[in-house]
């Protein structure tokens, strides 16, 4: 599956990531802009409060919070009414967020935020890593995870086909790397408007706050009705599988850009080593291996678009006829030491008939640097592998010894 | 019942959540020491204090989850705590 781009140059802007985002979500008109500034999300609502102040977001609210566990409180009521509604947080704001990320998907209400991915304190970080999103997988949101500003900026209209589709209804976290995505310039098409009304309808939920019509949204549920929320909310997700598939089929139907649906391949025809990644690491890991094939090293890549829903079916696929598979995750289940890709791969196949070795390696925490360099020495330890079976499961594959 | 998207419901849909099954113990009122203040009605957390035509009140068992609250305020140790029983 290749990467399909719509390379044409006269229609490209250089701009920051961060800005990128903020027009998108600008042309796919919300209603209701609620967030708190935190680095490094911080450019992209500046940029969404620019466009209010400048008149370029009709009918939508901005609406200015303390913190961000009011930035979503507000979103809930405002999407129970009917809005389209925005936000964006990262880090220490996102696990601020934890208490209402549950009520937002359990209430079934198609919230889009962007997460600029940050490490999470202590010690304080603001630099990249993907720890905080990934401490979220159990609320209940899709999480999709970008590549490049390019795939960040289109990955936010998609997002809102997927999360307002019928058969969804689940919010959806666009997860970009921070810095490393929302800070850098890079040239890309800004999404254009016409195209944008023609691939999103405009949000037309069943059920809203209605004075006329009085209505409870979030109510009690007892243990005779509990179980079978959660079982609905899972059914929704197994539905997200096909219609994250769909949105980017669809997406390169009018734009003409494709990214893969819940995955994506890069030289993995033939691959005995199929590396397993999310986020902007994908590219420094693309590079190493047009190096490494030019050497002969028969080195595939996995692009995990979708962490949430899980795309086991679409993995396995991928991974089956390898010989050795690395998970590269950018956090850490502490307690486990594993990186929670890994986990998730590892434990997917089980009672399959896929007999491959599975190893994670933890880089990048806090914003470390992740050269070429890190990513051969990855590839090396699974030629290891391939040869004398697995010696370390998951570890550390950039950890300083010396600092110890 | 099925359970519509999200569980949005009617209003009033509470009156069936009968709350009154997590109690311990109930309030019990002695009506020789009641002096009809209403301070028990007004501090009920869950609206299950119901007033009567003489102006005395008597529990709503189906909702009084047994919090003590209106017991430990009365003014004149009307209300006593009593363990419920299977």
């Amino acid at each position: 599956m290749a990467v399909i781009r719509d390379l044409n140059k006269d229609k490209m802007d250089v701009v920051e990531g961060s800005y990128a985002v903020a027009h998108s979500v600008k042309v796919c008109k919300p209603n209701v802009i609620s967030a708190y500034p935190i680095t490094p999300q911080t450019h992209i609502v500046e940029d969404l409060s620019q466009f209010m102040a400048d008149g370029e977001i009709p009918n939508c609210e901005y609406i200015m919070v303390e913190s961000e566990f009011s930035a979503l409180s507000a979103l809930v009521g405002s999407a129970a009414v009917g809005a389209r509604c925005y936000s964006a947080t990262t880090s220490q704001g996102l696990e601020l967020m934890h208490e209402i990320l549950f009520n937002v998907s359990g209430m079934r209400l198609p919230i889009v935020m962007t997460i600029a991915n940050r490490a999470v304190s202590a010690p304080i970080n603001i630099w990249n890593d993907q720890q905080d999103s990934i401490s979220q997988r159990d609320t209940g949101w899709i999480q999709l995870y970008a590549e490049d500003l390019q795939e960040a900026s289109d990955m936010t209209a998609q997002a809102y086909k997927i999360a307002e589709d019928k058969d969804v209804m689940l919010p959806a976290m666009v997860c970009m790397d921070g810095f490393i995505l929302s800070h850098v310039y890079e040239p890309l098409v800004l999404l254009e408007q016409d195209l944008v009304d023609e691939y999103l309808p405009p949000y037309n939920p069943e059920l809203t706050l209605d004075s006329k019509n009085p209505m409870t949204f979030g109510a009690f549920a007892d243990p005779e009705s509990y179980t079978e929320f959660r079982y609905l909310q899972q059914k929704a997700m197994n539905n997200a599988l096909a219609k994250i598939e769909e949105a980017a089929s669809d997406f390169q139907k009018v734009f003409g850009r494709y990214y893969g649906g819940l995955v994506d391949e890069y030289e993995t025809e033939d691959a005995e080593i199929i590396l397993m990644a999310m986020g902007s690491v994908i590219g420094t890991i693309k590079d190493t291996i047009d190096a490494l094939r030019a050497k002969g090293v028969k080195v595939g890549l996995l692009k995990v678009r979708s962490f949430r829903p899980f795309p086991v079916e679409a993995i396995h696929n991928v991974i089956k006829n390898a010989k050795v598979v690395v998970a590269i995750d950018k956090n850490i289940s502490l307690g486990l030491n594993e990186g929670a890709l890994f986990t998730e791969t590892k434990a997917s196949l089980y009672n399959t008939s896929i007999d491959v070795p599975v190893i994670g390696r933890m880089i990048g925490h806090g914003g470390r640097d992740i050269p070429v360099s890190t990513i051969e020495k990855i590839v090396d330890e699974a030629a290891n592998v391939m040869k004398s079976g697995i010696s370390v499961e998951s570890q550390y594959a950039d950890l300083k010894e010396e600092l110890l | 019942m099925s359970i519509r998207l999200g569980g949005v419901c009617e209003p009033g849909s509470t009156r069936v959540n009968k709350t009154g099954g997590w109690r311990t113990f109930r309030p019990v009122y002695d009506y020789d020491k009641c002096i009809k203040c209403k301070l028990c009605e007004l501090l009920c957390p869950d609206m299950s204090v119901l007033e009567w035509e003489d102006g005395y009140f008597q529990f709503d068992y189906d909702f009084c989850k047994g919090c003590g609250i209106c017991a430990n305020e009365c003014p004149k140790d009307a209300i006593s705590m009593v363990l419920e029983e299977k």
